[in-house]
């Protein structure tokens, strides 16, 4: 009998697409989530938006709360670790959570390498900006790919830059010659049998969700319709004036991308989303998607 | 109408691509249905591995409960997998919940575990009465605790049932659709197709 194999952990990933995941801070946050239709739960101390407002060190979330989401939720629970941080990922593994988030929003523990997904029975969804960094965590071992955006901003635009060059990039190497995928490899520094794979079937060999500033149904719509196969959003619900009705939205959003007249009847009267923030407006330091790579 | 069943595949959310492709292999067109209006011109509906949840609240607009119900009424085939059939069972458990109770069966839901304890296994299948071996996905599943008199147990892992068949009802607590090759799938295809046969037309929505 086997477990924690790749394909038991791409399994995982493939029954939450077409679905939303939500950031939340506590038991009552999850039981809105998932009664709204959430695929899973993120388990956070703080949403993006306050750790980016709080500033300091962000880290791994108190096992106290993330065992008091577990035990409120009947869908999968995920938790961040710091980039590279395995010993968080140990502790994440062994409260049981069930998918872990190498995720850039936490403060990086290591600048140089990422963790080995491979080591663990528990899956990995790992952040990236384009083709070669969604290859790069394939290659150790992540089970989801999702775009970093610029988490806690309320703001689409790096989901859409990350989505795109992840798309683009998949439909360059379809176009290549069998002895130029060598060089591309080089190039964009990912691992070539990985290359080699996605130039044949035009895809990556894992789920492709979208992360990082989705706050309204269109937004949604608009990572689906660029090719995210499911949504993470993060501050962007319980930093909204009527959460309940927004994470309703967002869910019917996920799966209705194509239907315009949809997106219109769920994006009525849903109150105030979360504040945003220009991306232009935040020094380089304040950026989190630079971090990893 | 004449010729191979017309499959659908639910594809409000979950796996429903993986089971596309598993049709696919089996020589099969799938049609993704995302709307309740689709369903009269279908001969079989597969609900994919999912959260339950989540597709219990997607199927709360359009009246889509009472959709799958007349579909099933008028002679359409079902086939549930992990999510869909526990979308199908009278009986929700871990926690209860609501669902179509069309299957005749009470399943618990996360039975196994949680995603560290999902599995691959070597189970039977007895479809037409023929024994073969068949490797069986398990994730997050739930397992069939008790079934009514009229089902017929269509598998096993370690000597419990794990899918079940009541006419034109199939469930699975397994992933079929994750293995490179899936006998149920060609399975769930001749009982839709069956329908064409026995149905009298006048059953048959346009």
């Amino acid at each position: 009998m086997d477990t924690g194999t790749l394909r038991l952990k791409t399994g995982l990933a493939e029954m939450l697409k077409g679905g939303v995941i939500m950031d939340v801070t506590d038991a009552d946050q999850a039981k809105i989530a998932e009664d709204a239709g959430a695929v899973a739960v993120m388990a956070l101390e703080r949403v993006p938006a306050d750790i980016r407002k709080d500033g300091g060190v962000a880290r791994m979330a108190d096992p106290t709360k993330i065992k008091e989401i577990m035990k409120v939720a009947s869908i999968p629970v995920m938790a961040k670790c710091r980039i590279g941080h395995f010993a968080e990922a140990q502790v994440l593994q062994s409260l049981g959570v069930d998918f872990v988030d190498e995720s850039e929003v936490l403060t990086p523990a290591d600048e140089a390498h990422h963790v080995d997904k491979f080591a663990f029975k528990v899956p990995f969804v790992c952040g990236c900006r384009d083709l070669g960094e969604a290859l790069r965590r394939i290659g150790e071992g992540a089970a989801m790919i999702r775009t970093k955006g610029e988490a806690g901003t309320g703001n689409v635009v790096e989901a859409v830059r990350h989505m795109r060059a992840i798309m683009r990039g998949l439909r360059e190497l379809t176009i290549l010659r069998d002895e130029e995928l060598m060089a591309k490899a080089k190039e964009i520094g990912a691992p070539f049998e990985l290359v080699r794979w996605c130039a044949k079937s035009g895809k990556l060999p894992v789920p492709n969700f979208s992360a990082g500033g989705i706050a309204t149904p269109a937004d949604a719509a608009l990572m689906m319709q660029l090719g995210a196969e499911s949504i993470f959003v993060g501050s962007g619900i319980f930093k909204s004036g009527d959460p309940v009705q927004r994470a309703k939205a967002m869910v019917q959003a996920a799966t209705h991308y194509n239907d315009p007249d949809t997106i219109a009847r769920l994006s009525e009267g849903l109150g105030e989303p979360m504040v945003g923030i220009d991306i232009r407006t935040l020094e380089n330091r304040e950026l989190l998607s630079t971090r990893g790579w | 109408m004449g010729g191979a069943a017309s499959i659908g595949v639910l594809a409000l959310q979950g796996d429903f691509a993986a089971h596309a492709r598993a049709l696919e292999r089996s020589g099969i067109a799938a049609v993704e249905v995302r709307r309740a209006a689709q369903l009269p011109g279908l001969d079989g509906l597969i609900i994919p591995g999912g959260e339950s949840t989540a597709l219990l609240r997607l199927m709360e607009p359009e009246g889509w409960e009472e959709a799958l119900r007349d579909f099933h009424r008028a002679g359409g085939a079902l086939f549930g997998t992990c999510a869909g059939l526990i979308l199908l069972a009278r009986e929700v458990t871990a926690p209860t919940q609501r669902s179509l109770g069309l299957l005749d069966c009470a399943v618990e839901r996360n039975a196994y575990g949680r995603q560290i304890d999902s599995f691959v296994g070597q189970g039977t299948l007895r479809l037409d009465e023929e024994e073969s071996e068949a490797e069986m996905v398990f994730i997050r599943a739930p397992r069939i605790r008790t079934v009514g008199p009229g089902i017929e147990v269509v598998a096993w892992h370690a000597g419990e049932p794990v899918a079940i068949r009541a006419g034109r009802l199939l469930g699975a607590t397994f992933h079929p659709e994750l293995s490179p090759e899936s006998a149920l799938h060609a399975y769930f295809a001749r009982i839709a197709s069956s329908r064409m046969v026995e149905a009298p037309a006048s059953t048959q929505a346009t």
